[in-house]
């Protein structure tokens, strides 16, 4: 007998929503979706509503800045069980960056706008979720802090 | 008077600041800015070194600077020098063609720990012209390569045209018992490689971190994020090693150019185990 399964299982295995309140986790779970993405199609692009944010299941996430006149800057790469797309939670809640499938990836889309607006009358929701994408983009911040540090310090050979 | 190998030194008899004689048999362009020596001595005699070590190399007219060894060890016929040219000595000695003759003070310095780290699962972290330091013992570990467990090398560039010893990270690569992470700080669209620092690579990498040894190799203020990479996956501080750069002048522990502490570098060093210099790293003007 086939057993199917929905997300929940999956997102409460998962470091980014352990010890989460279970009320807040249902609400969650319930604004999950699975979304699939070729390579090079992408998630989202600059300047888009960012009404979503994502957990990798498997694959790359290259997260792209478009330069005008020449070609797109990949500056980052996201690999399986990485959580990307804080935009949803500052406003203006619009993308920043492009976000385009590297290879062949499998995503979990957690509905944003849902999520905002239940955030408003369930604080522990929000609270819940705030606590826990604070500490990834304080680290992305620092590592980005270093990457400066780094490619200011070392000479330049090209 | 009784004289001390130093007073013997220091009177010109072949020994530590006396220069040998070598010849350049061979440079290539590596990156724009790095280029690679192959040298021989003139008078034949092989030049023995370990992983780690370094040597003082003098371009006559120009200047002396201090350069790891990038060869292999177990072929001490040939001298590999690797070399990024950024100031007025290394400027000129990217000028120097085949056939040129420089001179050669060493080996010096305290290399990496190979023996002490047999059986241990292995991780090699670095970046940009880090790997030039390194390669001599990612060579010694993969001829011996049933010694150790797992063996992963985690390497950064700016971007894919700055990536050093390609060739080699490439044969590394195709090894079926070796996991090579390259990181580019950013590349073209469509581009399927891993983009970001290299503390994000070693995040990734399949390590034991309780059998694991790890080498640093890293500019001294990007070594704290990769040792803190690595701490984070469960490596203790005293199973990480580093290496360290200073201006050093003589290599033999007389001038002090390049003290760290209580410690001179061209011969307690460079190479160091992290536990060890910790407190340094936290001092400013150390």
């Amino acid at each position: 007998m086939v057993q199917i399964e929905g997300l929940g299982p999956t997102l409460a295995q998962h470091p980014f929503f352990a010890g989460m309140d279970p009320g807040a986790l249902e609400t969650v779970v319930g604004c999950c979706a699975n979304a699939v993405y070729r390579p090079g199609s992408y998630i989202f692009r600059e300047g888009g509503a960012a009404d979503h944010f994502y957990l990798i299941r498997s694959g790359v996430m290259a997260l792209e800045v478009h330069v005008p006149g020449r070609e797109a800057v990949v500056i980052e790469t996201l690999e399986s069980g990485e959580i990307f797309g804080w935009s949803w939670l500052v406003s203006p809640y619009t993308w920043t960056n492009d976000a385009r499938a590297a290879d062949n990836l499998r995503l979990i889309t957690i509905d944003g706008a849902c999520l905002r607006r239940k955030m408003e009358a369930d604080r522990v929701l929000g609270y819940e979720l705030y606590k826990r994408f604070m500490p990834i983009m304080a680290k992305r911040l620092a590592a980005n802090r270093m990457r400066i540090v780094e490619l200011a310090t070392e000479p330049a050979t090209a | 008077m009784q004289s001390t190998s130093n007073a013997q030194a220091v009177v010109g008899e072949a020994g530590d600041l006396m220069p040998r004689l070598f010849r350049i048999t061979q440079v290539k362009k590596e990156v724009p800015g790095v280029f690679t020596w192959r040298l021989a001595a003139l008078d034949g005699t092989p030049f023995p070194f370990r992983p780690g070590q370094f040597n003082m190399v003098t371009m006559f007219g120009a200047g002396e600077v201090p350069v790891s060894i990038s060869g292999d060890c177990r072929r001490p016929e040939e001298l590999v020098h690797t070399i990024r040219a950024v100031g007025t000595v290394t400027n000129a000695m990217e000028r120097l063609k085949t056939k040129s003759v420089v001179g050669i003070r060493g080996p010096f310095g305290r290399p990496w720990p190979i023996d002490q780290i047999v059986g241990s699962d292995v991780i090699f972290v670095t970046g940009t012209i880090g790997l030039a330091p390194l390669r001599p013992l990612i060579f010694e570990v993969l001829h011996r390569r049933n010694d150790f467990g797992k063996v992963v090398i985690c390497y950064g560039s700016r971007g894919m045209d700055d990536i050093l010893y390609v060739d080699d990270l490439a044969r590394w690569r195709g090894r079926f018992d070796t996991n090579v992470h390259v990181t580019v700080h950013s590349a073209p669209s469509g581009y399927r490689g891993r983009v970001g620092s290299v503390a994000a690579a070693v995040r990734v990498a399949r390590i034991d971190p309780a059998l694991t040894q790890a080498f640093v190799c890293r500019s001294e203020v990007m070594t704290r994020p990769a040792v803190s990479a690595l701490t984070e996956r469960g490596v203790t501080t005293d199973r990480i090693w580093v290496t360290l750069e200073r201006n050093m002048k003589c290599g033999v522990g007389l001038c002090g150019h390049c003290q760290f502490g209580p410690t001179f570098m061209c011969k307690d060093g460079p190479v160091y185990r992290y536990d060890q210099v910790e407190a340094l790293f936290a001092k400013r003007e150390i």
